[in-house]
């Protein structure tokens, strides 16, 4: 286990051979096109049709005026086509059905969309101001999908999660120091490489079959189901590999409407891709965050208590930013000990792209202004930041704001991170100037993390085994491989149990959902925890009848038998055995008779123990265990014109049990880059008028090669976590965690500013500079 | 709509396609020839999701028309199969999903037989035209620097094993 394994994939994807949801195309597929709204909010007067039906190849035309079917993972506000009015830049206003792209595009441009213009909402601050236009005039009247949810009727707040455990303002009252802070971070793209697509086609008998390149095929084919009332077994989603998710391509959008364009044209098959445009403006994206902290200490910098606003900036619609806001909730207080914590998470409507799941569920920009009102807390009591941190952090015996009492198992060993962070970027504190007379100041920065599921507490997993007449082993599971590396991790865990090298597990890339078993959704890192645990279950499954059939070759009780090396053989007399091969299709006697059949071992696994949070208290188990760690960020700034260097960035998370280095180092490190992107570059911009500004790839800034920290630091504690499969934690999205909030105090301490948002241009660098005054 | 015959010269293979003149490389080479390994990331030259090789340069497919490929020598992804690249790609674990791979394994190999040896400073300027969302760039740049010194060791040393680099991680 401890040397890197490549990908079941690998060779696919170096030779042109692995295919994604976009790269198959069929005589007779059509191509359907979206219309998307330039304005931010305004009333739909007319769409005018006439010209581009009469584009030929044109086969349908459709706006939200056909169907009444409103979306929505946890509260159902959102049309699929817009109806009656827009509430964001690049909303889908209508869709374009052809026989060829080129007739889709031609005919989209010569649909007119007739629009009075509405007062756009721009903001957290100017959703909740008072008489602020309503972007849902109507929300008091959406059904709920998923509890819980509290949408405030008569505001632009859709929903509300509480943490109130002791008494914080009494504590902040009496506490020695109070620090108080606010931050602003923007939304942030999620940027797949593969924008999101699908395919559909409504088969004779009604069944609807689509291909989509989602993160969550499962849930897609149950909320296809319950728009359009069939039977969620008529629903058939496939999703072959994806092209990079982080969230992105977990919730429903385009399938449904694929669904209406594949309606529309007798069932006939069509094909729907975004281009990146809409990819960044009419699909999902990250919230932004507005929040407000306040801290109190001790003089000698031992935190008392907290109190905690966040508002979410969802945008127009809510979709999953729910259950982002009670993750939020649920971790609060970043990884530190404090026994009076209040909290309010608010989901706060705007004319801005809605938002989803964004790699962190919330846990980026939250650590943000956590980690950076640490530091100022540090500043106040005069002590170094990292060791502000120790001090404080949460441990063994201490309760989470939702109550949660941790042990080591549940939270794995955060000082050892902290310290080992500490070598890894060579702590010494704040900033440093340069050798003589250089321009050049070198700054670090520091930050803690933790983070668990928040997954609904019946979520669930399945595998499927069946054995080879060769001794080999098939494994199906329900979970996507968007590049996490799952599928091999999931042959791993197998090869492992049974003893037999990995090249002896074969499994698909595509997740099939008539014939997979069922997969919650391939997020929150859980992929791992809860797909390893169907497939030990499985293969305990398969052990089983291994065993069973062993002992009837060998004449023994299956108790006294063991599986592996392709062996089934005596426990107590190794060389006393039968081949796996010779019983894996049941066993023929040297007379031809023959006992047993295929071996199949099935293995399912579903949530333990977990409960939604009370909606008053906040109390509640939001996941089977947290993710900690700490990071680190060395930078060099020119004080010249504020160009900076990122020398050094450090991750050390205690990952349970590493399974795949190579690969695990890899997501790590993508993880930081995307974090170190959004704390220097990544913005969602909006104009004056609330119009986007950053739809494309040139104007939405991601890191670059030679972007990228002169030395990425990724080290791993291991501190098994019982109950999960081979000691394994969950790691995939906590390398963007804290990378932010790294950034801005490297920065800070460079600059000998304080640097509370992102992203960290040069310019933005000199300006803070320029109105400080030095 | 119009379309033309055009013929092309594909990973050493004569092609005949029909194209509008508005048909991009990308569109064609994908659309008609089953050639998917080239990916359109954003079609307006910003990721290189979609690069592929013409004349022994790196071009972005979608920002070429396929009317100008014609009378050029054009590689894809599918034509590479053995290159050193594509070995330290697998070797390096430079990638994750996959679909900026192709891209970038199209300017290594255009590195590897352009400049051979090429040095950092080189390798990353080549490296910029591309973006990927999922790595580090870390894996990426070692795996370049490896393909690009086994395309200069033949020259140097005669013949050099090609997948003899570590799989540690
Ligand atoms: S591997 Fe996913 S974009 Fe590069």
């Amino acid at each position: 286990m401890d040397h890197a394994v490549y990908r079941k994939e690998a060779f696919e994807k170096v030779t042109g051979a692995a295919r994604y949801v976009g790269d198959y195309e069929t005589p007779g597929l059509h191509h359907a096109e979206l219309i998307t709204s330039p304005l931010p909010h305004a009333r739909i007067r007319s769409v005018d049709v006439r010209a581009a039906v009469a584009v030929p190849g044109v086969r349908a035309i459709l706006t939200g005026r056909e169907s009444a079917i409103l979306c929505g993972e946890v509260l159902e506000d959102r049309p699929p086509l817009a109806r009656g009015r827009v509430r964001y830049c690049g909303e889908p206003v209508a869709v374009v059905v052809a026989d060829c792209e080129a007739a889709a595009a031609e005919a989209a441009q010569a649909v007119r969309v007739d629009y009075e213009p509405l007062p756009p909402v721009r903001s957290v601050r100017e959703a909740l101001a008072e008489g602020a236009p309503r972007v849902h005039p109507d929300l008091g009247s959406y059904r709920i999908a998923q509890q819980p949810v509290a949408p405030r009727a008569g505001s632009n707040v859709a929903d509300h999660a509480k943490v109130r455990r002791g008494h914080a303002p009494g504590a902040l009252a009496k506490a020695e120091v109070v620090v108080e802070a606010r931050y602003s971070l923007p939304q942030v793209d999620h940027a797949a490489m593969e924008t999101r697509g699908v395919r559909c086609e409504i088969l004779p008998d009604g069944r609807i079959e689509l291909h989509t390149c989602s993160q969550a095929p499962f849930e897609v084919q149950k909320a296809i189901a319950t728009y359009f009332r069939i039977g969620v077994g008529s629903v058939v989603v496939h999703t072959p590999l994806v092209g990079g998710g982080f969230g992105g391509k977990a919730p429903v959008q385009l399938e449904v409407i694929a669904v209406l364009c594949a309606q529309a044209i007798g069932g006939r098959p069509v094909k729907l891709i975004n281009s990146r445009e809409q990819d960044i403006a009419a699909s999902p994206v990250g919230p932004g965050l507005e929040a407000r902290v306040r801290l109190g200490a001790t003089r000698a910098g031992r935190l008392v208590a907290a109190e905690l606003e966040y508002w979410l900036d969802i945008g127009a619609y809510a979709d999953s930013t729910p259950r982002v806001a009670r993750a939020v909730a649920s971790a609060c207080t970043g990884p530190y000990r404090t026994d009076d914590v209040w909290c309010d998470v608010y989901c706060v409507y705007t004319n801005h792209t809605y938002g989803t799941a964004w790699r962190g569920f919330g846990h980026m920009p939250m650590t943000f202004a956590i980690e950076r009102t640490m530091d100022k807390l540090a500043a106040r009591v005069g002590k170094d930041p990292a060791e502000l941190r120790r001090a404080n952090l949460i441990g063994p015996g201490d309760r989470t704001p939702t109550q949660v009492e941790l042990n080591r198992n549940l939270l794995g060993d955060l000082p050892k991170c902290l310290e080992r962070a500490r070598e890894l970027v060579g702590w010494r504190g704040r900033g440093v100037r340069g050798e003589g007379e250089d321009r050049h100041v070198r700054g670090q920065g520091v930050a803690c993390f933790w983070k668990t599921s928040s997954s609904p507490p019946n979520a669930t997993s399945g595998a499927l085994i069946t054995l080879n007449a060769d001794g080999s082993v098939n494994l199906a599971v329900g979970a996507v491989e968007t590049g996490a590396g799952t599928k091999t991790t999931a042959a791993l865990i197998l090869a492992h149990r049974l003893d037999i090298p990995v090249e002896q597990v074969h499994l698909h890339m595509d997740v099939n959902t008539l014939v997979d078993p069922e997969h919650w959704k391939t997020v929150a890192s859980m992929a791992t925890y809860m797909v390893g645990q169907a497939v030990l279950d499985a293969a305990e499954d398969a052990v089983r009848q291994l065993k069973h059939m062993g002992g009837v070759v060998l004449k023994c009780s299956p108790e006294d038998l063991d599986v592996g090396r392709g062996r089934v053989f005596l426990k107590d007399d190794p060389d006393l055995y039968v081949d796996v091969k010779d019983v894996a299709h049941g066993y023929q006697y040297p007379d031809g008779d023959s006992v047993g059949g295929q071996v199949m071992g099935r293995g399912a696994y579903i949530m333990r123990h977990l409960t939604l949070l009370d909606p008053e208290t906040g109390r509640g188990m939001p996941g089977p265990s947290w993710t900690v760690g700490a990071q680190a960020v060395e930078v060099e700034l020119d004080t010249r014109d504020f160009t900076y260097r990122i020398l050094k960035a450090v991750t050390v998370l205690d990952a349970g049990r590493v399974i795949n280095p190579a690969v695990a180092r890899g997501v790590v490190m993508g993880g930081m880059s995307m974090g170190l992107g959004y704390g220097s570059r990544e913005c969602l911009m909006y104009g004056d008028g609330g119009e986007l500004l950053s739809n494309q790839l040139r104007t939405y800034k991601v890191m670059r090669a030679g972007e990228e920290p002169e030395a990425y630091h990724v080290e791993f504690v291991e501190t098994p976590q019982k109950n999960a499969p081979l000691g394994a934690r969950p790691i995939g999205e906590h390398g963007v965690l804290g990378m932010p909030a790294a950034l801005a105090s490297a920065l800070s301490a460079a600059a000998g500013v304080e640097l509370d948002t992102v992203p960290l241009t040069p310019e933005r660098i000199w300006r803070v500079v320029r109105e400080a005054g030095r | 709509m119009r379309r033309d015959e055009l013929a092309l010269d594909v990973n050493g293979e004569a092609c005949r396609v029909l194209a509008r003149g508005a048909d991009t490389l990308l569109e064609v080479l994908r659309g008609q020839l089953g050639l998917t390994g080239a990916k359109p990331g954003c079609e307006n030259g910003d990721c290189g999701a979609c690069t592929v090789i013409v004349d022994g340069a790196p071009i972005k497919s979608c920002m070429m028309l396929a009317q100008e490929a014609a009378g050029r020598r054009v590689r894809t992804v599918e034509g590479l199969a053995g290159t050193a690249a594509q070995q330290a790609f697998v070797e390096r674990f430079a990638f994750q999903c996959g679909y900026c791979t192709s891209g970038f394994l199209m300017v290594a190999q255009a590195l590897c037989e352009a400049h051979p040896g090429a040095d950092e400073a080189r390798m990353l300027e080549w490296l910029r035209s591309n973006i990927c969302r999922c790595t580090g760039y870390e894996e990426i740049r070692a795996a370049v620097r490896d393909a690009v010194a086994r395309a200069k060791a033949p020259a140097v040393q005669g013949t050099e094993p090609v997948a003899s680099a570590s799989r540690q991680g």
